[in-house]
């Protein structure tokens, strides 16, 4: 039958029942080896146009489906779980997907890969998602066309597109080599939940064999032909700037082919890595010191009497009255201190600047970003210059990688050829932008029946540059360093929230209503609100690491719940339950409880000794609807607590986790296992230190991160699937719970609440002293 | 300089080279290995890791010139993606990686025990992993794709 297929049909099409038969070669992975054929978290416009569907997928004859994708994986599961998703769209194997990521020349700019926005920006009804649901309703409205048959008589396998009475055509002999020349349609219907066939699944990571195996390329197995090696030299502290550089002192060294200096900037560039290792270790460099740092030991006091930058979230303007009022008024001041991203490789780029171009291979979240960056520093034209994602060592935010990229760039440019630089451990630690210091302090009051009836928390948070973005370059240390100025703060007072509730910080605990205007966008029940934010100037650069100020704010919030929770005898989840009011975190708080086989009782445990020294176990509970509405989870730790050393072992957690519909549960719950033995080395063990001028954590001596030795509490996890919902983040959700159910868990153990992380043997035994 | 003949993974290689060079810049820059890798400099987290004579060397720290006629085994030099190594095969049937990054450090260090002490304990697995760092916390995991090589091998 060849019936005449209408315009009218094709635009049907695009509602029409297409069936992509299941079939196990679909999450097959691939077995050869894996070669990567290689702030704004929105998507921008670019030369590659992301509105143009051909900016995101091509057909070739063979039926290959090339992906582009401007959000790259770094260890966290992208590049697996992107496979899937245009795999799923476009119902064919996995195998037959090819995707690249963020490379400034061919991929569409969706500004950096962080902030738990991956999944978000490319899983719901836009971008990668929308344009892979685009190009299968373009496909079988040419089916149709081709096959001559109405496209709900179709079916979609593997690639092929049949009819029902027998006529095929592959994607390949539709359209294969050939532009779509179509833009992406909002209004292209994605494949639910309830059909996926490869999204949904536990595939496994499909770099696993190369990583395994030690074929992998990473950033710092990078070759450019002719590439030459530089280093660099950091100031002793931050603000120190250049007085002399005594060039003479590194002539001896054989393969030196120069010193570089610019402004502050100074590096060495030589043939082999050994020798610009000998030559940066030798060079004279005179500094100017800077004007000194703040003393440590009275840091957290100073942070909040430095002129700040205010924002006021939320503000029921009935805060005093109703604490005047109150029948008991409780307070309680947290701190955080700064932590390093200290990846596990420290930060490494190659980059080749010539006279008119420039290539930069970086592990960069941003490559987008990083290519304005090298432009600044290089004074080449934007255009010409392409910055390519390698990935590096897990990152977990801003580390180094931005600013060696910016090394790299600046050392090839003085001497013309490829430079390779990776930094040593020590100026990893004092290159990156650290995790910002914070102080937060809780106020409530609380009814006669013991309900919080008012919440006032003000938070103090240190701030010094930060990502790059497009144009600040000066964000991170080499910036700052040839010439750029870092973003800093301007002092400014709050003014009263307009708009929606803005909760990306997580300042707001859950508990209250946020309500600004009449609209409520907060968790809780409690509606005499205030929550006050300050940014003060740090002395270090700061940037986002793993739940930026979210993890923080969230410790201080969950520890506090915790602290009335005792004050008022209640049981720390069902109080919670009390002043909770969203269905999704109330559900987390539940199906966790549920899974520990919570005991539920007031804390502390009854019976405990003020001076007992014998080891106790309890259990601590904390909550987040991470970013207000990216993420929901649920944490129960239990730990040991050895009341004569001070040290913590913790010995279980338990996690509810809902980031919506799960794209890979296997990826998901690698990321939450993970997530969680950072959150634990981040809350027991990890702080930067320094003296009157310089850090000094700068190595894995000083620096006090968990090793694979460590004995790590066994690892419960409910995954809560809710396909109808929008995909959250699901990378940062769980790290942000630790802190503050483990101090939780070291109360109701021994009575003793720590209100500083990390919980340092010294810091639990000094909170064991002073208990009540 | 110096001309210093070094064997790796089977194959013996001459390269004229300062004899101070740590090892690991010879395998990564010289002979572009991808197994071991740069992490600290200062052998605290084993992400340099390689096998000499049987045991878990840090190269960032050896000189090239210790090594001599000793052959060295990286972790590409284990098994090949098409042939893994059991104990390589045991990490990807437990998806115990993230980055990836602290790879060599991991399954060279539990290899040279295991094949030491094949009934080692788990309390014998962790303290000879007590200098081998893994940033994204892939502990879970590797705890288990260590034990799992270790019941393949009894």
């Amino acid at each position: 039958m060849n019936r005449e297929i209408s315009r009218r049909d094709f635009v049907k099409a695009s509602g029409a029942l297409v069936v992509c038969f299941s079939a196990a070669s679909l999450i097959e992975p691939l077995i050869e080896p894996f070669a990567l054929a290689q702030g704004p978290f929105d998507t921008h416009s670019s030369h590659v146009d992301p509105e143009k569907l051909d900016s995101w997928l091509a057909v070739a004859s063979d039926g290959t489906v090339t992906a582009y994708t401007g959000k790259c994986d770094f260890g966290q599961g992208m590049y697996t779980v992107q496979t899937q998703l245009v795999a799923e769209e476009l119902c064919v194997p996995i195998a037959k997907v090819k995707l690249i990521q963020c490379d400034t020349s061919v991929t569409p700019d969706q500004g950096t890969t962080s902030g738990s926005q991956s999944t978000p920006t490319n899983f719901n009804t836009r971008n990668l998602a929308q344009a892979a649901a685009t190009a299968r309703e373009a496909l079988v409205t040419m089916a149709a066309q081709k096959l001559g048959v109405p496209a709900d008589r179709l079916t979609i396998e593997n690639g092929v597109v049949s009819s029902n009475s027998g006529g095929r055509v592959t994607y390949g002999e539709l359209i294969g080599g050939k532009h779509f020349d179509l833009t992406v349609n909002a209004s292209a219907k994605r494949r639910s939940p309830d059909q996926w066939k490869v999204l949904g699944k536990p595939l496994p990571s499909m770099d696993q064999l190369a990583l395994m195996t030690g074929t992998f390329e990473f950033v710092h197995n990078v070759h450019a032909p002719g590439m030459v090696h530089g280093r660099v030299l950091r100031p002793p502290d931050t603000a120190a700037t250049v007085a002399n550089v005594d060039e003479k002192s590194v002539q001896h060294i054989p393969g030196l082919i120069k010193v570089v200096v610019r402004k502050n900037f100074v590096g060495v560039v030589a043939e082999k890595q050994w020798q610009a290792a000998q030559a940066a270790k030798d060079l004279m460099v005179e500094w100017k010191p800077g004007p000194g740092l703040p003393a440590q030991k009275d840091f957290y006091d100073s942070m909040r009497k430095q002129p700040s930058r205010d924002l006021m979230l939320v503000n029921s303007n009935d805060v005093e009255n109703k604490l005047k009022s109150a029948a008991q008024v409780l307070k309680a001041t947290y701190s955080h201190p700064y932590q390093a991203h200290g990846s596990i490789g420290s930060s490494c780029a190659v980059a080749d600047v010539q006279a008119d171009h420039a290539t930069v291979w970086s592990a960069t979240q941003s490559v987008y970003p990083t290519q304005h960056g090298v432009a600044a520093l290089t004074s080449l034209p934007l255009d010409s210059v392409r910055v390519i994602f390698v990935r590096g060592s897990g990152c977990y935010g801003l580390n180094a990688a931005d600013t060696v990229s910016y090394d790299a760039a600046l050392l090839s440019q003085a001497v013309h050829r490829p430079v390779r630089v990776q930094l040593t451990r020590q100026e990893e630690f004092i290159s990156e932008n650290y995790g910002s210091a914070c102080v937060i302090e809780q106020q409530v009051g609380l009814d006669a029946n013991g309900a919080i009836e008012v919440w006032d928390c003000e938070t103090w948070t240190a701030s010094f540059g930060g990502r790059p973005g497009y144009d600040k370059p000066g964000n991170v240390i080499t910036g700052m360093l040839a010439g750029f100025d870092p973003e800093t703060i301007t002092p400014r007072t709050a003014v009263e929230p307009t708009g929606e509730l803005r909760n990306g910080n997580n300042a707001v605990p859950s508990y209250v209503v946020g309500c600004i205007s009449g609209k409520c966008g907060g968790a809780g029940s409690i509606r005499s609100e205030r929550v006050l934010t300050h940014a003060v100037k740090s002395p270090f650069f700061t940037g986002p690491l793993r739940s930026p100020v979210r993890l923080q704010n969230t410790f201080a919030h969950e520890c506090f719940m915790d602290e009335i929770c005792a004050y008022v005898k209640a049981d720390p989840v069902a109080y919670r339950l009390q002043h909770l009011r969203e269905t999704q975190i109330i559900d987390v708080v539940k199906a966790a409880a549920k899974a520990a086989r919570w005991d539920a009782r007031p804390s502390p445990k009854r019976g405990i000794a003020r001076t007992a020294t014998g080891i106790v176990t309890g259990r601590g509970i904390s909550c987040v609807a991470y970013e207000g509405d990216n993420g929901y989870a649920a944490l129960v730790a239990e730990v040991e607590v050895n009341q004569a050393s001070g040290q913590v072992q913790a010995t279980r957690f338990v996690v509810a986790h809902d980031c919506g519909p799960i794209s890979n549960p296997e990826g998901l719950r690698n990321q939450i296992e993970g997530g969680v033995l950072q959150g634990m080395s981040r809350a027991l063990g990890e702080e930067i230190t320094w003296d009157d001028r310089k850090v000094t954590s700068t190595d894995w001596r000083t620096y006090h991160t968990l090793s694979l030795g460590t004995q790590v509490p066994a690892i419960d996890i409910v995954l809560m699937d809710r396909p109808a919902a929008q995909a959250t983040g699901a990378g940062e959700t769980a790290i942000t719970l630790v802190a503050a159910a483990i101090g939780n868990a070291i109360f109701d153990a021994t009575g003793a609440r720590v209100r500083e992380v990390p919980f340092i043997p010294d810091r639990v035994k000094a909170a064991l002293f002073r208990r009540a | 300089m110096a001309a210093i003949s070094l064997k790796v993974n089977g194959h013996l290689h001459a390269v004229d080279i300062d004899p101070s060079t740590p090892l690991l810049y010879v395998l990564s820059d010289d002979l572009q290995l991808r197994g071991p890798k740069f992490g600290c400099g200062l052998a605290q987290c084993g992400a340099c890791t390689v096998m000499i004579k049987g045991r878990a060397v840090r190269s960032c720290v050896m000189p090239v010139s210790a090594v001599k006629e000793q052959e060295v085994t990286t972790l590409e030099g284990l098994g090949t993606p098409e042939k893994p190594h059991a104990i390589q095969q045991a990490f990807v049937d437990e998806g115990a990686a993230q980055c990836g990054f602290c790879l060599s450090g991991v399954i060279l260090t539990a290899k040279a025990l295991l094949d030491e002490n094949p009934k080692a304990s788990d309390d014998q697995m962790r303290a000879a992993l007590s200098n081998v760092l893994c940033r994204c916390f892939t502990h879970t995991r590797m705890m288990r794709a260590i034990r799992r090589y270790q019941r393949s091998r009894a």
